[in-house]
């Protein structure tokens, strides 16, 4: 179901799981001549319990959006709220604390840390959370079993294929338990079969109800995990996509994709 | 987790951390061999003024140090023994002269002539012989460390000191002169010879002050009785000698300066490596910061990998230290090692460390979070 580009560009204020919420973000990067408005007054909202694309050409400002959505960038005009908590006049270090309480992140080549294990790598966005000891070791495994890499506490990312290393990611992300999730590209660097098993594990987790998902990606086979897609280009939203059907399953789809090709 | 990941840092790139260690080994040997002569020099050049018993020297004005002093009438002797608050006052003669060896050829020597009975200026360490063995004829002792150098084998040996022969009687460990000349100890009236000094000359007068007596008075009232001297308390001649031979001739300073280019070349290869390092790691550090750690966090990461750096390196470099100032523990130079050395060396080795980390501090903190998006 596609709705007009003009009515997509306000937020979903009504809501009552609204987890995020942007409005009229421009961001100007660069200066003097050099300067480019990468975004033009973009209003979005996410709902706890959704999944929602974000899809894009490159350079429509994508990954813009999320930095500034994930705190990492801030906006040069227009308001941002995360969690209930306004971000206008925090500095870096209030909007570190921000990041940390409220956003996890995944991104496209999964950003591990070469030195440390799987649990290791977990572990370490509890550390910077100030959450040490035993009972960090015991979320980071927890965190790991979800996402099915229990029997891979130990290794280093080296030793892992592109799709554990994504789901080591993942689990970083999910062990805060944050209110966002925000994840850059998350299939771009993996095969078919890991890309939609990725997507799987990030439909699940949107399905928890104090937590909403935005995923930025160009990848069309995410779509059917989808609640819902927006469109940017240029800089603006110009599209949402609210999936009623409901989401697939990686089975479901693969049956649909085979009931497809019979036909 | 700070640590696991400053040491995992450290221990990824084996190359660069040996690099490290090197600059930081390098640095430690340099300053503690720099520092070590200068304690050692410190040691010699006092040692004198240490060893003896006199709490006010009665010299020749503007004498700078313990060798080079210029003779003063015998009877400030009696000047200063008839001053209240002194309990005893002891002559002393000492100077250069020519040590001829037995094996030809001859060097320079300081002759120091005490009486032992006065107990004002006696050999120490003594490992062969006894003092009382200098009043035997033509008796001297002298230090293992110079027995090459004077060209005989130890004890009952003889030599010619001016006119006059000497006999080794007995042997010291460890009194070596900051000068590398060595010093010939005997009896007053013995050096008096060998020096062809006056019987109406000396060189000082230690007076040992009665308990209680006030020394600046007492002072006060010895310069008064010899004009002509000079009186200086064993604080004043200490540090005297110390100015004259460590600043004056530049000596110290040059043993001082090779110990700051020491830490500074140090201190330029620990920061360029951990700069380095950091730089390396750099989106490491971006993800840490995108994951919402304080910028306190990552300091902490990059300071702790210094401080594992300075740790094992000093731990290394000490080591070698150590080694050396074994090494040159019966050479005329000895290194000292003490233990506010080392702490001292400890120190300056965190310190070092902790400078070359700021500008890989520097660096991270300059980094944009948002670059983890663009890999």
């Amino acid at each position: 179901m596609t709705m007009p580009a003009q009515a997509m560009t306000m937020p979903a204020t009504q809501t009552s799981n609204v987890v995020l919420e942007a409005r009229d973000i421009v961001k100007e990067l660069g200066h003097g001549a050099g300067k480019v408005r990468a975004l033009k007054g973009v209003s979005l909202s996410l709902n706890a319990g959704e999944l929602t694309l974000l899809m894009g050409p490159s350079g429509s400002g994508k990954t813009t959006l999320l930095s500034i959505l994930g705190c990492i960038l801030t906006p040069t005009q227009g308001s941002l709220v995360v969690a209930g908590q306004p971000t206008a006049g925090l500095n870096p270090e209030q909007l570190a604390v921000l990041r940390r309480k409220h956003v996890g992140f995944i991104f496209q080549s999964y950003n591990l840390f070469p030195t440390l294990t799987a649990e290791e790598n977990v572990r370490v966005a509890l550390d910077v959370r100030h959450q040490r000891g035993s009972e960090a070791i015991v979320r980071a495994q927890r965190a790991l079993q979800q996402v099915g890499l229990r029997h891979k506490l130990k290794s280093y990312p080296a030793n892992m294929s592109g799709g554990e290393q994504q789901r080591v990611a993942v689990a970083r992300a999910l062990v805060g338990a944050p209110a966002v999730m925000l994840a850059d590209e998350p299939t771009a660097a993996l095969d078919s079969e890991n890309g939609l098993a990725v997507m799987q594990l990030l439909s699940e987790i949107a399905r928890d109800k104090s937590r909403a998902v935005l995923a930025v990606t160009h990848d069309p086979r995410t779509v059917p995990f989808a609640n819902r897609v927006l469109r940017i280009e240029d800089g603006l939203i110009v599209g949402e996509e609210r999936r009623t059907e409901g989401v697939e399953t990686v089975h479901e789809l693969a049956r649909n994709r085979k009931r497809k090709a019979n036909a | 987790m700070t640590f696991t990941q400053a040491f995992r840092n450290l221990f990824y790139d084996r190359i660069r951390l040996v690099v490290t260690l090197v600059g930081i080994l390098f640095s430690i040997v340099l300053v503690a061999v720099q520092l070590g002569l200068y304690l050692g020099a410190r040691t010699m050049i006092i040692s004198m003024i240490e060893q003896a018993d006199g709490d006010l020297w009665v010299m020749a004005y503007g004498t700078k140090n313990f060798e080079e002093a210029q003779p003063i009438p015998a009877r400030e002797k009696f000047a200063a023994l008839s001053t209240p608050g002194v309990a005893k006052a002891i002559p002393l003669i000492t100077s250069f002269t020519d040590w001829r060896k037995p094996t030809g050829g001859s060097t320079l020597v300081v002759v120091i002539g005490a009486e032992a009975e006065d107990n004002g200026l006696r050999p120490w360490n003594v490992i062969e012989g006894d003092v009382s063995g200098l009043g035997a004829r033509d008796a001297v002792m002298i230090d293992k460390t110079y027995l090459a150098e004077l060209g005989v084998n130890g004890v009952g040996d003889t030599a010619q000191v001016g006119a006059s022969r000497v006999r080794i009687t007995g042997l010291t460990e460890g009194i070596r002169s900051f000068t590398v000349t060595p010093y010939i100890f005997t009896t007053l009236s013995r050096a008096r010879s060998l020096l062809d000094m006056p019987v109406d000359k000396i060189t000082y007068v230690l007076a040992k002050l009665e308990p209680g007596a006030d020394i600046e008075v007492v002072r006060r009232q010895i310069s008064q009785k010899v004009p002509d001297s000079e009186v200086l308390t064993r604080d004043e001649f200490r540090q005297r000698s110390l100015d004259h031979w460590l600043f004056a001739t530049g000596a110290g300073v040059a043993l001082i300066g090779g110990a700051i280019l020491g830490l500074v070349v140090g201190t330029v290869i620990v920061a360029q490596t951990l700069y380095s390092s950091t730089k390396d790691h750099l989106n490491e550090f971006a993800t840490l910061r995108a994951l919402g750690s304080s910028s306190g966090y990552i300091h902490k990461v990059i300071l702790t990998q210094a401080g594992l750096a300075a740790v094992l390196g000093y731990m290394l470099g000490m080591t070698i230290a150590l080694t050396i100032v074994y090494l040159s523990e019966h050479t005329a130079l000895p290194i000292v090692m003490t233990p506010a050395l080392a702490a001292l060396l400890l120190a300056l080795t965190v310190a070092m460390c902790a400078i070359s980390a700021l500008s890989a501090i520097g660096k991270v903190m300059r980094i944009d979070p948002a670059m983890v998006f663009n890999r």
